[in-house]
This record gives C-alpha cells, sequence and structure tokens, in this order.
C-alpha cells in the first residue's frame, strides 16, 4: 500500500463493479460441460492438464497464485468469504465457460489477456486444468 | 471487418493478404472478438464513440516480418500502432491514439538476446516480460539485477518507451535512462540500429550509448517513428546485502531538510530510491479523516504549521517520514546507514531512525514473503492489491487512470502541490485525492510525481466523462505552476503536450517537422504524444 490511491477517497461514488460481479455469478451457474465430458482419452487428458497448470503458472499465478502478494487471491477471497475458495485451483465449480469468460473478457481489474499472450490451445488447456476435479454437473 | 480510415476495400484487402505472408496465416487477427482484445481495458472512453478501437492486429515473430508488414502498411498507407506485451494500464493500454489503426504486436518478440554479468547489460526483443528476463537470469544463476517496476508482466521494451520507471537503485530505475542502444523500423520499413549498433560487429551495443554522430534514441520513446524491435539496457551487478532505514523528522517544516538530505544521500549513490510518507496519513489509510483533521482544514486558511505540530505531537508522531533503502556488501550498509544519521543528527533536531533488519542474499523464503520485491529487482503482481477486491475495498473499480505530474525534489515544492492540488479539487467540487499529508512518488532519479489514481468504469459513462473532464483541468492546473506530466494515455495526450508550450509550440513543431521528414504517410502510431501527421494534424489555437 505504498505508493498509488488516493488518500481518504471515498469509494461509493466510483463503486461501479456490481454488473461485473453479476455476470460473474451467474456464469457460475450456467450449465456447462464437465471437464472431462467427450471423447478425450484420458491420456490425452492428462497432457493437457499438464499443459493447463503450465500455462497457468506462467499466466495466472503470479495474481492467482497462493500466499500474500496475489491480488486474484486477495479479491476472491474477499468476494466469496470463504464460501468458495479464493485460490482457483482448489475451485470444484468452475467450468472451462467461466475460465474462458474470465481470461477474455476480463473482470474487475483484471484486463482480458490477447491470444498472443493466452492462445486458444493454452486457455483449453488452463480451463481444463482449473476443471480437473470439477463436480460432475447435476 | 473494420477497415482502417482512408483506406479503400480493395487496399485494405490487398494488405492483408500480404500481412499474412509476412506474418503467417493464423497472427493477423481481424475477427470482432480478437481485436476487441486489443481494447484499452481501463479505457476512460469505454463503451463511448470516441473510445480508441483497432481495425486489425498483426504480430510478427521477427524483425525482418516487421518491416515487411510497415514497408505494407507504407504502401497503402495504413495506420498503424506498436505495442510490446500491452500492458501500459492506466496510461493507454494496448489502444492506439487514431482509431482504426492497425496494432502490430511484438509479444512473440519474447527473445532474450543476450545477457552479460561481467559487463552487466541485457540486450532484449519488445516481447519479453520483467518476468522473462527475471527468469532467465535466476536459471543460468547470472548475477545481475533487474529494475522493474510494479507490474512484473509488462516490457522492460516498453515500459522504457513510455519513460517508465522502478525501485532500485539511481539511475537503473529510469528505465529509458538506462537503455543502451536500439533497433527499430522506421516508417518505410527500413532497419536502424542506434549507438554503437550501427557499427556493424559492433562490440559494445548495450554499453556506449552514443556510437557516434547525434543521438537519436529518444525520439523513439514517446514517439512515432518506428517501431522498436530491440534494446539493450544496462543491469545492476547483484549487491550482497539490503538494508532499509525509515527517519522520521517530527515538525511539519521539517520536510524541507529532510527532502534536502535524502537528495544529498541519494545523488552521492549512497542510498537507493526513497520512500517517503506521512506517519499522519496519507497512502494506505481507508475511510474518513478524523474529525479533528477535518475541523482544522475546514477553518479559513487552513492550519498553520504550528497545528499541524500540535495535531503530531497530540499524536505522539511525527509529520514525515523516509524510508531510505541501502545495498551494497554489509559493511557498505553499515557505513553509509551511518553516515545518514550522522547527517540527519547534525541538520534536524528531532529526527529519528528506525532501522529494518539487514538482508543478505539470496533470500529466504520467509524473508521473499515480507521484502518490497521490486525494491529488490524482484518482478510481481503484488501492486494490483490495492485497486483488486479486499476487505476493505469491497466494490473495486474496473481499471484506473493515472495523473502524473513532475514535480521538483523539494519540499517546498511538495507542500506547495499539495495546496494547489487540494484547492483544485475544492474548486472542481470532488473529493480531493490530495491531502496536507500526501507525499509524492520518488521513482524518477531527479523529480518527484506528484501522482494521482482516478477509478476508471466500464459501465459508468458520466462517471468517466467526469473524471476526464477533471484530468484536463488538472493538467491546466499543473501547467500554471510550472508542472508537466511526464506520461499519459492517449486521450490526454494532446492535452499534455500543449501544456509544453514553450515559444509558440517549438518542441511540438520540431516533432512534427521531423515527423513529416521521416514518415511523410504518418502511418506509425498517428498522435502518439500529441505529435500527428500532416493530414491529419489540428489548427493548434
Amino acid at each position: 500500500m505504498k505508493l498509488v490511491g488516493g488518500w481518504w477517497m471515498v469509494g461509493s461514488e466510483w463503486s461501479l463493479a456490481s454488473v461485473v460481479a453479476a455476470v460473474w455469478v451467474a456464469l457460475l451457474y450456467i450449465a456447462g460441460v464437465p471437464a472431462y465430458a467427450g471423447a478425450t482419452s484420458a491420456r490425452q487428458s492428462d497432457a493437457t492438464v499438464q499443459k493447463g497448470n503450465e500455462a497457468y503458472q506462467y499466466w495466472c499465478a503470479t495474481c492467482h497464485g497462493r500466499g500474500p502478494g496475489h491480488p486474484g487471491t486477495v479479491a476472491l477471497t474477499a468476494k466469496y468469504k470463504g464460501a468458495l475458495p479464493g485460490l482457483l485451483e482448489e475451485r470444484t465449480d468452475l467450468t472451462p465457460q467461466t475460465v474462458r469468460f474470465a481470461v477474455r473478457r476480463g473482470t474487475s481489474i483484471m484486463p482480458f489477456f490477447r491470444k498472443t499472450e493466452v492462445s486458444d490451445a493454452d486457455l483449453d488447456a488452463i480451463a481444463q486444468y482449473l476443471t480437473r476435479r470439477a463436480s460432475p454437473r447435476r | 471487418m473494420a477497415v482502417p480510415p482512408g483506406v479503400g476495400t480493395r487496399d485494405w484487402e490487398t494488405a492483408l493478404r500480404q500481412f499474412r505472408r509476412a506474418a503467417g496465416e493464423s497472427w493477423v487477427f481481424t475477427s470482432d472478438d480478437d481485436i476487441a482484445l486489443y481494447r484499452d481495458a481501463y479505457s476512460p472512453l469505454w463503451g463511448e464513440p470516441e473510445e480508441r478501437l483497432v481495425s486489425a492486429a498483426i504480430a510478427p515473430d521477427t524483425t525482418e516480418q516487421v518491416s515487411a508488414v510497415v514497408r505494407t502498411a507504407n504502401q497503402f498507407r495504413i495506420p498503424v500502432f506498436p505495442i510490446s506485451t500491452g500492458k501500459n494500464l492506466g496510461y493507454g493500454g494496448s489502444a492506439p491514439n487514431l482509431s482504426g489503426s492497425v496494432v502490430i504486436d511484438l509479444k512473440r518478440m519474447n527473445r532474450v538476446v543476450e545477457v552479460d554479468d561481467k559487463r552487466h547489460f541485457a540486450i532484449v526483443e519488445p516481447g519479453v516480460a520483467y518476468f522473462d528476463l527475471y527468469r532467465h537470469i535466476q536459471e543460468r544463476g547470472l548475477n545481475v539485477w533487474i529494475d522493474c517496476p510494479d507490474p512484473g508482466w509488462g516490457s522492460p521494451v516498453g515500459n522504457s518507451l513510455d519513460h517508465g520507471v522502478g525501485y532500485t537503485f539511481g539511475a537503473y530505475r529510469d528505465h529509458f535512462h538506462s537503455h543502451c542502444g536500439l533497433e527499430a523500423v522506421l516508417p518505410n520499413g527500413d532497419i536502424v540500429r542506434t549507438g554503437m549498433g550501427a557499427l556493424p560487429g559492433a562490440k559494445t551495443w548495450a554499453e556506449y550509448r552514443y556510437g557516434f554522430g547525434p543521438t537519436v534514441d529518444g525520439l523513439f520513446a514517446q514517439g512515432n517513428l518506428g517501431i522498436v524491435t530491440k534494446m539493450g539496457f544496462h543491469l545492476l551487478p547483484a549487491p550482497q546485502a539490503y538494508q532499509t532505514s525509515v527517519v522520521t523528522v517530527p515538525r511539519r517544516r521539517d520536510i524541507v531538510p529532510l527532502v534536502d538530505l535524502v537528495n544529498e544521500l541519494e545523488h552521492q549513490a549512497l542510498v537507493g530510491m526513497p520512500e517517503y510518507f506521512s506517519p499522519l496519513g496519507g497512502f494506505g489509510r481507508p475511510g474518513p479523516p478524523p474529525q479533528e483533521l477535518v475541523a482544522l482544514m475546514q477553518r479559513p486558511g487552513g492550519p498553520t504549521d504550528e497545528e499541524f505540530d500540535q495535531y503530531a505531537r497530540e499524536r505522539n508522531a511525527g509529520s514525515w517520514s523516509c524510508r531510505l533503502q541501502f545495498y551494497g556488501s554489509p559493511k557498505v550498509i553499515a557505513a553509509h546507514l551511518e553516515h545518514a544519521k550522522d547527517r540527519f543528527a547534525a541538520v534536524v533536531a528531532g529526527s529519528a531512525f528506525q532501522d529494518g533488519e539487514l538482508l543478505r542474499f539470496p533470500l529466504n523464503a520467509e524473508q521473499l514473503d515480507r521484502v518490497h520485491k521490486v525494491a529488490v529487482g524482484i518482478p510481481n503482481m503484488s501492486i494490483f492489491s490495492i485497486g483488486a477486491r479486499t476487505e476493505l475495498n469491497p466494490s473495486p473499480s474496473d481499471g484506473h487512470l493515472w495523473f502524473s505530474p513532475i514535480i521538483p525534489k523539494s519540499g517546498e515544492a511538495v507542500l506547495e502541490a499539495q495546496r494547489v492540488f487540494m484547492d483544485a479539487f475544492a474548486k472542481l467540487g470532488m473529493p480531493s485525492m490530495v491531502s496536507p499529508f500526501t507525499m509524492p512518488a520518488t521513482w524518477m532519479h531527479r523529480a518527484f510525481i506528484f501522482i494521482m489514481a482516478f477509478p476508471i468504469s466500464r459501465s459508468n459513462v458520466a462517471q468517466n466523462q467526469r473524471t476526464r473532464t477533471v484530468f484536463r483541468e488538472l493538467v491546466k492546473v499543473a501547467a500554471e505552476h510550472g508542472w508537466g506530466e511526464y506520461r499519459t494515455a492517449p486521450v490526454f495526450q494532446d492535452d499534455v503536450m500543449a501544456a509544453y508550450s514553450f515559444n509558440n509550440h517549438s518542441l511540438l513543431r520540431l516533432h512534427e517537422a521531423i515527423k513529416d521528414a521521416v514518415d511523410p504517410n504518418g502511418i506509425v502510431a498517428a498522435g502518439r504524444s500529441g505529435i500527428w501527421p500532416r493530414h491529419l494534424r489540428r489548427t493548434r489555437a
């Protein structure tokens, strides 16, 4: 909290995240495909999940990693207040769609990522990685 | 499909074919979804007709591909706008000045060309992020530090070309100043190397800046004469140890000798970046100000220095503090710290030091967790914790906009800037972002940045419009006091350049003359820093 921001700046005038938050919450409940659905073989999935893990560590973990100094984890912890884990890698409710939406649309101060950064293939792999323990949809 | 301004459909289709041939079929983006990713995520014009959008994006992989793309753009007079990693958030992101420009996205050019830890330099391409360069150095066990800005995902090339700044030692944290030699593609596709790089087979491209003849590197920073495809940087040899010490002075007027003494220490290269704050308020103090202070501030004329001193005494607090950073061997640090204490004891009555722990490198995991990472050259993203949702900030904004006037490095200037901007906010009828305890950022080696952040919304157009009005007014207020912004988002670049108006805008007129000579078709980054090509130039008032 050293060098940025205003002093005693009243937040209410600027609060506007409700729309973003509403979209985000809605997406959590959109019916999605289970992470391992389809014809993909287990071996292919393992390789994709591993690739997704690597891409996640490179592109996402700098904000969404474990421990202090990770603003994405801090933000999600504040948002869900214990109802869901702040660490994305511990979530079991994510769908590939929510992952893709967050990366390509951004949310709150997290900007969207271009395809020269996170390619479609890497994004699919990240989505597989983050949904590797997804609960089956009912 | 979007078509760049002034370009016919048939020419556009021909150009796209040539772009694809140059950069590869899959590296030319034209779909609405793909080009939307080049919007400025923190745009103060989000969703308004004036928002700066792109018509396409091309991602070449080599300097030769950049050259081929630029030749085509020049042939069809297609405006292009280069980005490195596109993370210039708060100052424009990845969006161009001129809507409809084609972004040349250099992210794929992500090679670390060379790092030398005996002569202490690096040469990198624009797509290399601070994270990448740091990792390259760590994986090879090289004995050099990088100086990084707060967010580590940015590019040393892109950051330095927008005069970005960091946190460690002296001139290293002025990233353009620490650059040495560059390679650029000119608007006609020609490839040029500056400094020693102009000499084929040069051995000192990233070590001796000037080569021979006039230096032109500065024209490529915040400029629009070409697309930089490589840059050299001087690096700091890794220090053995690091220690901070916070010096606190008791009285409000002590800010003057405080800054003078820290300047002396810093300009003698005895300390790294100083970090000023007031124990009475400022950054990291959420919530409303104390009632006693509000009462004091609302009095006609405001509080006197004595009343501020009384306010501090009642809280058993000093008036101002500065965190000094010492680098080097433990012996050197101890000597520099002792000298700093001697100087303060001789000059400022009642000054007191609180020493931090001496940290020896490499740091262990526990030390890494608590150290201010950028101060020891470790890129990270923790700065976004400030804007992101937290318990204290349950409704974060969608982004922010920096207002960054440069003021002199003196206590008097800080007090004046506080007064001037508090008055300006009062006249504008909005909550002040400045308090009587606000201290400037110290990233620049020889000047202060009296920085402020405005929240940006992706849904509240009225708020963004209001912010733009306030921002423009603050640019004028600053200029009236001899302060100018060092960097700003495209939407304000004309306003800021207009303030640099000595002798009927002679500097801008020079930029325009050079622009017309080097880029007669005006294709590269039209409007960057308020420098427009002839066919888009507006009549200045």
